[in-house]
């Protein structure tokens, strides 16, 4: 399946949840499979921090894999024999989408810390402007992992009218102080950083080591105390000679791999505003009470990893509360991983049968109403 | 072909009245609340603490919480379902009293099917071969059974009496029919529709 990145730029400014108007703004987004006659089998796709729009297929431009490959495609999960599935990059993400390393149209430079703080709920109302373009009136489905899933719990939230169903996965209604810390500790390498210059270094040298060093922290949390001992052990790797604080594990040169691969791939001051919206995130609170959730009519499945010690099953349970005490139509299942919070992205069987039947019943129902 | 369903299956979907709403705790692969949604088209909710049932349920199309009948019942509101179903799955939990009074608190009826440990051919195995009765309501041997509670009607009977529950239909089945004579001696399966 061959991936083709496309442009959409809104046409109003956007009014942010600050208050703010800003724009113009520009998301790029993929689609896989085809929109039907009754436009009613579009999926959304939601990306998680480092993601992007390319969530599936092969890219024309790079050759590079989809993100979830594995469960988008003919016959996979999101079935695009069946279904039409959209993802789009982020506001404020560097893979197309209007962030802070755009072209201020102002000024013909780049943003850097000029571009305002966004929240997920800007990120949603970007994504509804592009669901609107596309004509789509009710969406099958809204689907994501981590940051994804908070994206989910705020469209299930503020356009519960406009999906029939919602598939939070591995996430979380607020980040913990915990999970909070990680990102403070990941913005820390960034911003020590002298590259970083106060985010105005589109003209230099990028904080590169910052940023690798960020994202070594995000794996370290991504993998869990098993999977990392299954997959590195205390390997060593071939030391040199006469250096004395080289990367001598497996496990560090991975880390080592991994945060140089995502420098080449990622901009930092990116990284920076879309950890902040992860941490200022909270579904409950922006409504005062568990109502959140009231009045809403989508079905909702809820997905958590055993071993996901960043969004702990815990938090997914706590969705589940707040869906019972709201009434709301709820199956939650927690699927026994040794991955951590990666797992979203490598437990493929199981979440494909949970998804592929879900999605099945759901599309069921709309296609042949009772 | 036609489907084989089960005779306390028949009998609690015909307790239940059309469109309600109803909780089955420990909901197994989801084969009662399919057949209420279908012949009933009740509003159903499934909690189920075995993943592959789970995975079953999710295949059916059925609302399906994975977890643990105490926690996952302790968090609903008070009369949040029109009947809770515990069918064969009361005699499996800890904490008996707290599931039960939970299930009084969340559902403005419940249903409970229990096993009856004083069906006469349990009593016959246990006089004349002195062994842990296996029957096909208790069909496990004693060192696999998922049963931590035993009883019969009568305790049942007894236990809501004491504890003024409200017992408004009973039903009591053999494997093959209805029991209306002598149901604690003749009956393996009772069925109790209880309120507060």
């Amino acid at each position: 399946m061959e991936s083709i990145k496309k442009h959409f730029t809104l046409s109003d400014k956007l009014i942010l949840e600050s208050g703010q108007k800003f724009g113009p703004i520009t998301l790029a987004y993929e689609t896989y499979g085809a929109l039907n006659g009754d436009r009613n089998n579009a999926i959304l796709i939601a990306h998680a921090l480092s993601g992007d729009s390319h969530a599936a297929g092969i890219s024309k431009t790079d050759d590079s894999v989809g993100w979830w490959n594995s469960m988008i495609g003919p016959n996979k999960a999101f079935d695009t024999n069946k279904y039409f599935i959209i993802c789009s990059n982020v506001l404020g993400g560097c893979a197309g989408s209007t962030g802070p390393s755009s072209i201020n149209p102002l000024n013909e430079k780049p943003y850097t810390l000029s571009f305002p703080l966004i929240s997920i709920g800007d990120m949603v109302n970007a994504q509804i402007c592009l669901i609107d373009h596309l004509k789509i009136d009710k969406l099958l489905s809204v689907v994501g992992g981590s940051m994804g899933g908070m994206q989910v719990l705020e469209w299930f939230r503020k356009y519960p009218n406009r999906i029939h169903s919602a598939i939070p996965v591995a996430t979380t209604m607020k980040h913990s102080p915990q999970q909070i810390a990680f990102n403070e500790v990941a913005r820390q390498a960034i911003m020590t950083d002298p590259n970083w210059n106060n985010g105005d270094y589109y003209q230099n040298s990028s904080p590169l080591k910052g940023l690798a060093v960020a994202r070594m922290i995000g794996h370290i949390t991504y993998m869990s105390d098993k999977s990392m001992a299954k997959k590195f052990g205390r390997q060593k790797k071939i030391a040199k000679k006469d250096a004395k604080f080289t990367a001598d594990f497996e496990v560090e040169g991975y880390l080592h791999y991994r945060g140089d691969s995502f420098v080449k791939r990622f901009d930092a001051n990116s990284f920076l505003y879309i950890t902040k919206a992860m941490d200022n995130f909270d579904l409950i609170a922006t409504d005062a009470t568990a109502e959140a959730f009231t009045g809403t009519q989508p079905k909702v499945l809820v997905i958590s990893f055993k071993s996901d010690w960043l969004y702990p099953t815990y938090q997914s349970k706590e969705m589940v509360k707040t869906c019972k005490l709201t009434g709301v139509s709820v199956t939650y299942c927690e699927i026994d991983s040794t991955y951590g919070h990666d797992a979203f992205l490598l437990e493929i069987s199981e979440q494909t049968h949970l998804i592929s039947h879900f999605l099945k019943n759901v599309y069921k129902k709309i296609d042949k109403p009772l | 072909m036609k489907e084989i369903i089960p005779l306390d299956y028949k009998i609690i979907v015909d307790l239940i009245p059309e469109k309600s709403s109803v909780l089955d705790l420990g909901c197994g692969n989801g084969e009662l609340l399919r057949l209420l949604n279908r012949k009933k088209k009740v509003k159903g909710q499934g909690i189920e603490i075995d993943a592959q049932a789970v995975y079953k349920c999710v295949e059916k199309g059925i609302n399906v919480l994975h977890g643990d009948i105490d926690t996952g019942l302790s968090e609903y509101r008070d009369n949040a379902f029109d009947y809770v179903i515990m069918n064969q799955s009361l005699q499996q939990v800890i904490h008996l009293e707290k599931v039960l009074q939970d299930a009084l608190r969340v559902g403005k009826s419940v249903v409970v099917g229990l096993p009856n440990f004083t069906y006469y051919k349990s009593r016959l195995q246990l006089f004349f071969l002195g062994r842990t009765p296996v029957t096909p309501a208790l069909p496990y041997k004693w060192y696999q059974t998922p049963n931590l509670h035993f009883l019969s009607i009568f305790d049942f009977s007894d236990y809501c009496r004491q504890k003024n529950v409200r017992v408004s239909q009973t039903v009591y089945l053999n494997p093959k029919h209805r029991v209306f004579l002598f149901p604690n001696l003749f009956a393996n399966i009772g069925i109790f529709l209880i309120s507060k």
